[in-house]
This record gives C-alpha cells, sequence and structure tokens, in this order.
C-alpha cells in the first residue's frame, strides 16, 4: 500500500518560563491511502500536539519542532515555510476539532465558513463555492442545505454543527483528514451517526483519517489500525484486531481494562490505571510508563525498550518482549 | 427587529418626558430669574410686564403643561436673554460645531483605538505591545483639559503647527479631536487588546488557520470582528462622555459649540436655553444608544436572534 504520510522520528517541545517541555518524544508512524489509523492514549500524552503538529498548527513560538520529519505526498513539512503550508491546509489535509460549540465562528454565517477556504484553494466562484458547500452538507445530512448555509452557528445544534465542521473539513476533498477527538463533546446517540457519517465520506472520497480519540469503543469500530501512546512516545501499533485480540504492552492491556463492558457483573469493580502520567517537563530515561506498570522491571526505569515487531504490522515497545524476561509477559491480565 | 425598535423608541419618549419634568422643577427651584441677575435693579412694573411676556407669572404646573405642548412640536421657545434668536435657531449654530467635534473624536478613537489594541494583541510583549499600551496609559489616565493644553503648548504654541484656537477651517478641529479622542482612544485600545487575546485563543481561530487562509484573513475576518464586540458595547457611553467632555474642550479652544450655550445658559438662569439644551442633548444620546444596541446586533447574530425572541 501506498504511504501518504510518514512521520519520522518527531519530537516537538514547548518553550515555557520554567523550561522546556518535551510534549512529543520521537515517534514515527505512517498513514497509508485510503486508511484510518487511531491515536489513542490518555489526556496529556500528546496526541494532539502530534496531530496539530502535522499541519503546523502549533503556535511557534512557544512550540518548536525538535528534530525529526513529517513526509506527506514525499515533502518534509517541517521544513515548509508558513506560505506553502497554507497552500497545504484545508486543501490537502483538513482537521476536524473535538468541540463542534466552540469551533465555528459565531459571527460568520455557515455557508462563508465553509467555502471560505475553497475559494481559495480552487480559485472558484462565490456561486460555484456556494453549490459545492450545498452539495457538501447534502453529504453530511444536514436537511435544507440552502437555508442551512445562511444561517450562524447558534442556530445550529452540537451534532449539526460537527456535520457542518466535517463538511468544513472535507468539502475541498483532502488526501487527509485529522479528526481530534471528533465525538467526545457529543452525545452518545450523535457520536454514532458522526462516526458513520466520517465513514461514509471515506468510502466515498478515498481519504486517510488519523483518528485520535481515548474512545476505544470508536476505535474499534472505525479505524484499521491502533496507535498507543504513552509520555510523547509510541508504545505500541497493530492492527484493530492484534491491538484488541493480543495487546503487548502492559499499558494498552491497562487501557483496555479500563473500558466498561456490558458483560461484566455488578460486583466487579471498572478498571482504573493508577497514578498520573509523567511530567513532560522533566520525561523519564527509562520507559514513561515505569512507575504505574505492575510489571515494572528494574531495567524499565532508566532505559526506553526498543521496538519488538510480534508480526508484521504489530510491535510494542517494552523490556517484557526481551528474551530474558520470558514468563513475565505471558498469563498476566489480557 | 421591528418591534424590538418600537419598544425602545417608546421607551425613549418616556425617558425624554422624565428629564423635562426633573429639569424643569430643578431649574425652577433655583433661586433668582433670568431678569434679576442683571446688576442694575428693574422697576417693578417693567419685571411685570416681562414675566407676564414669557409666561413667569403663570403657576408652575400651567408653565410645565405650556412647555410639554410646545416640546411635542420640537418648539423650544424663545431665550430669555438673547432677542434676536430663539432657542431652536441657537441648537441650529451650535450643534452642527459639536457634532462636527465629536463625530471627528469618536472616529479617531474607532479608528486608531481598535486598531493600537489589535496590534499590541498581536505582538503580546513585543515592543508594539509596550509602545501602545504606554500609549493608552497615558491617554486613561490624562483628562482631556489637560491633554488639550499639553497640545496647544506642544504643537500649536511651540512649533506652530496648528492654530491654537478659534473655528471655521479644517485645520482647527485636528487638536480638539485629538484631545477629546485621546481618552476613548486608550480605554478602546486597553478593551480590543484584551478580548483580542481571548479571541486568539479560541478555537475557531485554529479552524480559520486549519482552512489554510493567510494570516490577514484569520485575523481580520475572524478575529477583529469577534474582538471588537465589547468596543461596540461601549460605544453608547463613550458617545455620551464625549458630548459632555466637549463642553470644557469647547472652552479651551474657543468653539463656539453647544457646549458654550450651555453653561452660559446656567449661569444666566435662561430658563428656555437651559431646557432647550438639556433636552436635546438628552433626545441626541438616546438616539445614539439606540443607534449602537442596532449597531450591536447587525454585528453579533446571536443577540438579534435573542431580542427578536423577546
Amino acid at each position: 500500500m501506498e504511504k501518504l504520510l510518514e512521520v519520522k522520528d518527531l519530537a516537538v517541545s514547548f518553550q515555557t518560563f520554567f523550561g522546556e517541555v518535551e510534549a512529543v518524544r520521537g515517534v514515527s508512524f505512517h498513514v497509508n491511502k485510503g486508511e484510518t489509523v487511531a491515536l489513542v492514549g490518555e489526556s496529556g500524552c500528546g496526541k494532539s500536539v502530534t496531530a496539530s503538529s502535522i499541519m503546523q498548527l502549533l503556535p511557534m513560538p512557544p512550540a518548536f519542532y525538535k528534530r525529526g520529519q513529517i513526509l506527506f505526498e514525499g515533502e518534509d513539512i517541517v521544513q515548509k515555510s508558513e506560505k506553502e503550508m497554507q497552500k497545504i491546509r484545508g486543501n490537502k489535509i483538513s482537521m476536524i476539532f473535538q468541540d463542534p460549540m466552540t469551533s465555528l465562528n459565531p459571527t460568520m454565517r455557515i455557508g462563508n465558513q465553509i467555502v471560505e477556504g475553497l475559494i481559495k484553494h480552487q480559485k472558484l466562484s462565490k456561486t460555484e463555492a456556494e453549490k459545492k458547500a450545498i452539495e457538501m452538507l447534502n453529504l453530511v445530512s444536514v436537511p435544507q442545505p440552502e437555508k442551512r448555509i445562511r444561517q450562524y452557528p447558534h442556530e445550529f445544534s452540537g451534532g449539526m454543527r460537527q456535520r457542518a465542521m466535517i463538511a468544513l473539513a472535507m468539502v475541498s476533498n483532502p488526501e487527509l483528514l485529522i479528526a481530534d477527538e471528533p465525538t467526545t463533546a457529543l452525545d452518545v446517540t450523535v457520536q454514532a451517526q458522526i462516526l458513520d457519517l466520517m465513514k461514509q465520506i471515506q468510502d466515498k472520497l478515498g481519504t486517510s483519517i488519523i483518528l485520535i480519540t481515548h474512545d476505544l469503543g470508536v476505535v474499534a469500530d472505525m479505524c484499521d489500525r491502533v496507535i498507543v501512546m504513552y509520555g510523547g512516545q509510541l508504545m505500541e501499533e497493530g492492527t484493530v484486531y492484534e491491538i484488541f485480540k493480543n495487546p503487548k504492552h502492559p499499558y494498552t492491556r491497562k487501557l483496555l481494562g479500563s473500558v466498561p463492558r456490558l458483560d461484566m457483573s455488578r460486583s466487579e469493580m471498572l478498571h482504573s490505571i493508577e497514578g498520573t502520567p509523567p511530567d513532560l517537563y522533566k520525561p523519564p530515561k527509562g520507559c514513561p510508563f515505569y512507575d504505574r506498570c505492575d510489571e515494572a522491571m528494574i531495567i524499565c526505569k532508566d532505559h526506553m525498550p526498543q521496538r519488538d515487531y510480534h508480526t508484521d504490522t504489530h510491535y510494542s515497545c517494552c523490556w517484557l518482549n526481551h528474551p530474558m524476561a520470558k514468563g513475565v509477559a505471558e498469563g498476566s491480565e489480557a | 427587529m421591528t418591534k424590538y425598535i418600537l419598544k425602545r423608541f417608546t421607551m425613549a419618549i418616556v425617558t425624554i418626558w422624565a428629564i423635562i419634568t426633573i429639569t424643569f422643577f430643578l431649574m425652577h427651584s433655583v433661586p433668582g430669574n433670568p431678569f434679576a441677575t442683571e446688576s442694575r435693579k428693574i422697576p417693578e412694573n417693567i419685571m411685570e410686564n416681562l414675566m407676564k411676556k414669557y409666561g413667569l407669572d403663570k403657576p408652575k404646573s400651567e408653565q410645565y403643561m405650556m412647555y410639554l405642548k410646545n416640546i411635542a412640536r420640537f418648539d423650544f421657545g424663545e431665550s430669555m436673554k438673547s432677542n434676536t434668536e430663539t432657542v431652536n435657531e441657537m441648537i441650529a449654530r451650535g450643534f452642527p460645531v459639536s457634532a462636527h467635534l465629536g463625530v471627528q473624536a469618536i472616529l479617531i478613537a474607532l479608528i486608531l483605538g481598535p486598531a493600537l489594541g489589535a496590534i499590541a494583541a498581536l505582538y503580546q510583549n513585543k515592543t508594539p505591545d509596550y509602545i501602545s499600551m504606554i500609549i493608552s496609559i497615558i491617554g486613561v489616565s490624562v483628562p482631556s483639559f489637560v491633554m488639550g493644553s499639553f497640545l496647544i503648548q506642544f504643537v500649536a504654541r511651540n512649533v506652530d503647527w496648528l492654530p491654537i484656537g478659534g473655528w471655521g477651517e479644517f485645520r482647527h478641529t485636528i487638536l480638539p479631536s485629538f484631545a477629546l479622542a485621546m481618552m476613548p482612544l486608550a480605554q478602546f485600545a486597553r478593551l480590543m487588546r484584551s478580548s483580542m487575546l481571548e479571541v486568539l485563543n479560541q478555537d475557531y481561530i485554529k479552524t480559520a488557520k486549519s482552512k489554510g487562509i493567510t494570516r490577514t484573513a484569520v485575523i481580520m475576518k475572524h478575529a477583529v470582528r469577534n474582538a471588537i464586540l465589547p468596543i461596540v458595547s461601549m460605544l453608547g457611553t463613550t458617545i455620551s462622555n464625549l458630548v459632555a467632555g466637549s463642553f470644557v474642550i469647547e472652552k479651551i479652544f474657543g468653539i463656539p459649540g453647544l457646549g458654550m450655550f450651555f453653561t452660559t445658559s446656567v449661569f444666566n438662569r435662561d430658563y428656555t436655553l437651559i431646557m432647550g439644551v438639556t433636552v436635546f442633548y438628552a433626545m441626541v444620546l438616546i438616539t445614539m444608544m439606540l443607534l449602537v444596541d442596532i449597531a450591536y446586533m447587525l454585528i453579533d447574530p446571536r443577540i438579534r436572534l435573542t431580542k427578536e425572541g423577546r
């Protein structure tokens, strides 16, 4: 399969008053054409920073690229100027944000917000662009789009706004869509509709999607591959089947274990992961999950494990994979 | 929208009526009358004639009703001091001058203030930010009459670029307009800076950026329009401050505006002129505030909906 996006050893830091915060510390992954990749992890693990840095959307300063490459269609985004990025943003890469209530400009008509990028990138006239906006709103199942494009965001419900947001992101038919927790702020019934919608549009237009989420149900439902992120680093990556069926990293296992299930008995406690994620102002030398890991060994404290491939598509970064730790990893909670 | 404006209009009429009533009785409760202030004593029978001519011999309630009747026809009556001009004519002569000054000052404040604030926000904690905040601190803390005197000293007397005072040509208006504009300009700049900083951190700015439009388009179309809302809501009070402030500025620069009539009329107990100028100002201010509210509705669609729904 053809690689659309390849991130190589990306590190992004923030220069703050107290010193450097290393939000992303050397991540490498790729996204193929037409596939959906999930980036999962808890709050503050660097998912959103990774995603925003793909579009150069982080405020710089305080943020800066420390090292690494982001190859999009073979070109390095890290090296691009603001002018060059403007040609890519909203044209080849689009983004959907978490909260549809605040991501739309309250003083601008929905139609104008949708066509704004389109007019710039495809040099369309206002009427042509508007026609496309109506088509797009139709595609995302917003009823009466001719009327709706003249309305303001406050006249839309939350779900409708997120649909408008998707229309806005997809209207110029981008190669890559980054969805930063697109359903977190919506209620459950609407969540499913929005996810279905994204899948439909993907089928129709062949867009690749990076889905950032901490909702593992969403991941199982919609993604091809899963990347597990923790403390600014990648812990494990594999196909959805591999990750859910055979999680290798203790963090992935704990993450899966903390999802409530319908078949759980009432007396069973919902698992949580004790402790807090590491402070990335002073990132740990070894495995970032060391403090919270039940299976931690002495080596984990000061040495970061390498990637160990279990299959062609599945790797994890954990010392338990090491031959000398054999036996510990087997039979633990899964 | 029409319903809302109609409602506001009715309210405005009631407000003006209240102002008329309060001013009328306050004014008449002040000792003295328009003719008693003359240095020489007026003979009894002449005084009686004068009182009769201006209707001051009638009971207060009757005078009040008469006045209301005239006001309804926008007739402010005759000045008790000037034999050549009616109050309407005096306002017609003075108001264009004051309005000219006020409008020019508001325009200066409204263009430079938000621009200064927006620049400060975009270059937060850098040199442009410090410069514009120093300007606005000076503007807020120096009263307009001090500012006026300074301008006269440094721009008119020391270097002789502009006239010290007087009225007639455009160059006469420059210094008083700036003196008058300084305070609201500074307030606008400070307000714009903080609201712009807030808006720039909003999610929709990130959305706008993610569309790939230019930085200028993000700032002008998305940030400024939202950031300017608090300033628009402040505009009503600011306009009233400018009109009040122009009394002092008109005095300093020797401008024949409405402010001059106001002070002299009070000293002279010129009843009709006091009433005329006060009521006229009230009308202007109320109209301005109504216009500002309508402007606010046009800029912020959310307001439009809630007020229609009422």
